[in-house]
């Protein structure tokens, strides 16, 4: 008689591997991830066009100023018009993250999770891989959006696209890094505040009103502008190079700078990536050790 | 042939801020039998499972799978599957979504779950969102998650549950089966009634205290009532009594427990004392069921 052989060990990547598979398999197997997807093409694409045509339109009325009007840099206003996912998009990978983390409570889903996988940072690190991967996904869906739409109506109305400028392909290439970062942080939330409600309120809330109040009061005074630059939105203004609230200054050289310096790029990622992490960590060791209901 | 797997728990105690859930529950449910974890609602029967599982953790005690807690097994799937409530499925999920994305967590080869939905019953609508099943489909999903697996031993809380008549017959004769082959079946139930003709070992808890731990037959042997009545009940109690049988004063006579009616009846008739009531109370484990985990302490 032979005894069914049960495995003594599993190791840690194997372990992971499995956790991140089941995750996917769980995204994949609802219909959000791709509606969030679809809002987020729209909603860039919308914004990017809007912003060619303004940008457009400001630069001919520069230029009937007569010379020695200031002229815009094509590659900043390319910039401007492509950075629309991080302008306005970041809700998206936001919301993804914060819903990866909160459905499992809501929805009781994580009784079998915890069942299949009873070691819970496991748990929480294969969330935390999936975040990060869906959020440069949105970076991608959201490019498609600010490029796909805003490329074309520059060549129309004009103005150069700069898709061949090294500096216009870097702020493409940390546009997926600001995504899943958000999407990181998004994670973080929800599974630090588990209620599906109180998540989405903090995330909408934040992103549409608070952080861009505050970045615009900020600047009354330098101590509080120097704070507002670690602000999550700023931050990523730093990190992919561009913004509208960050750029105005560079757009039109006759417009004052900043006295207090921006954040170089890798700062800013430091400051989106640590925040994120410390708010997925805080969760590990709190809401995660509890009794799963 | 399943690995030989106990499931123990040991000196369970836990404390919700501020009342005591658990105190000292102690039971083992063992291999080949079907233990029924027996108790009415808020007794603690969950939350001693969820411990068990590795879910909920203790304020003090031990709960092990063959030695081992949940959270310790490599790979506890393929040891122990569970199933703790039908309420835990994402609705727009449909039901084989929900078992391959518990597969690939657990590390269940994928062939398993159409294996496991077929066994349930459940193939025809494998397909569909979770959120149109009904309960009792439900529950039979939960089950199919706890064999993916192919588990040794099995945790079901309260598996009868919102089934119809022929889906308790068919529980009650798959459960049956796979305690034949050597697994551990451990389910809870809030009526003893549901599970009296499935399980072979009872354990009650009352108030998060056990109250009872034994097989079926011990608490059966000891339930059977009769009552009785006569001109003098005094010389009829001390008879029974010295029969062996434990008397209590009721309504209509007294309450004879440890002999039958046929039996009550031939100590009355050798004692020479003319009955004016004799009859049988049926089953009477439903009673001492419901006696042991009513609240009055003089059924403890």
């Amino acid at each position: 008689m032979s005894a069914p052989s049960r495995p003594t060990t599993v190791s840690l990547p194997a372990a992971l591997g499995r956790a991140i598979a089941s995750e996917l398999s769980k995204v994949f197997s609802l219909k959000a991830w791709w509606l969030l997807g679809l809002v987020l093409v729209i909603y860039v694409a919308v914004t990017a066009a809007g912003l060619a045509f303004f940008l457009s339109d400001l630069g001919a009325q520069l230029g009937a100023a007569g010379p020695g009007a200031p002229e815009l840099d094509p590659v900043v206003t390319a910039n401007l018009v492509y950075s629309s996912v991080t302008a306005v998009g970041l809700v998206i990978p936001l919301l993804f993250g914060a819903l990866l983390a909160t459905t499992e409570y809501r929805h009781r889903t994580l009784t079998p999770t915890v069942l299949a996988q009873p070691r819970r940072g496991i748990v929480l690190a294969a969330k935390a891989v999936v975040a990060l991967l869906m959020g440069a996904l949105y970076g991608i869906l959201g490019l498609i959006g600010s490029v796909g739409v805003g490329a074309p109506v520059l060549a129309a109305v004009g103005e150069q696209t700069a898709l061949d400028e090294p500096e216009v392909l870097v702020l493409l290439a940390r546009t997926l890094l600001a995504t899943a970062l958000w999407s990181l942080l998004g994670l973080g939330l929800g599974a630090l505040l588990t209620s599906q409600i109180a998540a989405i309120v903090i995330v909408l809330a934040f992103t549409q009103f608070v952080e861009p109040i505050l970045r615009l009061i900020a600047g009354i005074s330098e101590t509080t502008a120097a704070i507002a630059r670690f602000l999550p939105g700023a931050a990523t203004d730093a990190l992919v190079g561009a913004g509208i609230l960050s750029s105005l200054g560079a757009l039109d050289p006759s417009v004052p700078q900043a006295s207090t310096d921006a954040l170089l790029w890798w700062q800013g990622g430091l400051v989106l990536a640590g925040l994120a992490s410390a708010l997925v960590l805080a969760a590990a060791f709190t809401t995660l050790r509890r009794d799963v209901e | 042939m399943p690995l030989s797997t106990p499931l123990a728990v040991e000196g369970l105690t836990k404390l919700y801020d501020p009342v005591t859930a658990l105190r000292d529950v102690s039971f083992e449910a063992r291999p080949g039998r079907v233990t029924g974890f027996l108790g009415p609602n808020g007794a603690g029967k969950t939350s001693t499972l969820r411990i068990l599982l590795g879910l909920n953790r203790p304020t003090a005690g031990t709960a092990t799978i063959a030695g081992v807690p949940y959270r310790e097994l490599p790979t506890p799937m393929a040891r122990v599957g569970g199933s703790l409530s039908s309420d835990v499925f994402h609705p727009a999920r449909s039901g084989r979504a929900h078992l391959i994305a518990v597969s690939l967590a657990g590390g269940i080869p994928r062939s398993r779950v159409d294996i496991v939905l077929e066994q349930v019953g459940l193939t025809h609508a494998a397909r569909r969102a979770v959120g149109g099943y009904s309960l009792g489909m439900r529950q039979r999903l939960g089950l199919a998650g706890a064999l993916l697996g192919d588990p040794d031993a099995l945790v079901l809380d309260e598996p009868i549950n919102g089934l119809d008549p022929d889906g308790i017959r068919w529980m009650r004769g798959f459960l049956r089966a796979l305690a034949d082959e050597g697994r551990t079946v451990l389910l809870s139930s809030h009526v003893l009634s549901e599970v009296q003709q499935t399980v072979d070992d009872v354990v009650v808890i009352r108030h998060g205290r056990i109250v009872f731990d034994g097989p079926l037959s011990t608490l059966e042997a000891g339930t059977a009532q009769v009552r009785v009545d006569a001109i003098d009940r005094a010389a009829l109690a001390a008879a029974l009594t010295t029969a062996g049988a434990r008397v209590e004063p009721g309504e209509h006579g007294m309450l004879v427990s440890g002999l039958d009616a046929a039996r009550t009846g031939e100590v009355a008739r050798d004692a020479g004392l003319a009955l004016t009531h004799l009859s049988d109370e049926g089953d009477g484990l439903e009673s001492i069921f419901l006696a042991l985990t009513s609240d009055e302490e003089a059924a403890a």
